[in-house]
């Protein structure tokens, strides 16, 4: 057993739709994660980002308020070991070149399917 | 102005979704042009497009085919918000798939949901707008791009 990997790490959801949210809710990879927060735009995101000090965030780029870009260089600026799983469907690559460059970890283009979510998680987690 | 090539990229991404999200493959008409307004179905989801291209996108389709791709996306929340939601999901997802063609200056805007009776969409000055139609298990919905 090694204490680090199997650790309990705190989960925030950011996402405008509901159905994604929850689609990230039910994900199998929950057995290392507990859902601390969600949110539907970038400024819901950052108090519940300084409420709840998560260690794992799923975010949408394309939201009202502040976008997902500016939510995650103000994450990794606040908490720089946050590990952030971008979920897109902007398929550009400049847009996924951007979310990297600016802290995020992973990204996953919107649709995706069960399989590819937790593969990303599982990835993230790694 | 959006030409016939560039549809491709929509029917693409609009195939795409339902493989992907419905498992089950969508069976898509060949797109037209309309110049007249244009009616929607019950639910709508619509996106503003800015930058390289100026118009907008909307997945518009009846409640009974949202029902049926909510069960297929293994969601157990059939009511009128999760109904919002999923248009403007559609929506969103076809939209943004599309800077993988059109570039990062292709700007979308977060999705708009339109439900009921609403005012048809009227064509936009400036661009044409095409109806890419979606067949779907026994149900249809359509795709509307009008861009400039």
């Amino acid at each position: 057993m090694n204490a680090a990997t199997d650790a309990i790490l705190k989960l925030l959801i950011v996402d405008d739709s509901n159905l994604i949210r929850r689609r990230v809710e039910r994900s199998q990879r929950f057995d290392r994660l507990r859902l601390v927060g969600s949110a539907g735009d970038g400024v819901e995101a950052m108090a519940a980002f300084s409420r709840t000090d998560p260690d794992v965030v799923t975010m949408d780029l394309t939201m009202p308020q502040m976008d997902g870009i500016e939510c995650i260089r103000r994450m990794v600026a606040l908490k720089p070991s946050v590990r952030i799983l971008v979920i897109s469907a902007l398929a550009d690559k400049a847009t996924a070149i951007e979310a990297m460059a600016s802290g995020a970890n992973g990204f996953l283009n919107k649709p995706f399917t069960e399989r590819q979510l937790n593969d990303a998680l599982a990835e993230l987690l790694r | 102005m959006l030409h016939e090539r560039e549809l491709k990229v929509f029917v693409e991404g609009t195939t795409n979704f339902f493989e992907v999200a419905a498992q089950q493959p969508a069976s898509i008409g060949s797109p037209y042009l309309v110049e007249e307004p244009l009616a929607l179905h019950e639910y709508s989801g619509l996106i503003e497009v800015t930058g390289k291209r100026e118009g907008v996108v909307c997945f518009t389709a009846p409640k009974t085919m949202l029902a049926v791709l909510l069960m297929k996306m293994h969601e157990t929340d059939f009511g009128h918000e999760t109904m919002r939601d999923l248009v403007g999901e559609v929506a969103n997802t076809i939209s943004g798939n599309a800077r993988r063609d059109f570039g990062n200056d292709f700007r979308i805007s977060p999705p708009r949901v339109l439900f009921g009776e609403t005012p048809p969409i009227e064509p936009r000055p400036g661009a044409r707008t095409f109806v890419i139609p979606i067949h779907w298990r026994s149900h249809s919905a359509k795709l509307v791009v009008a861009l400039g």
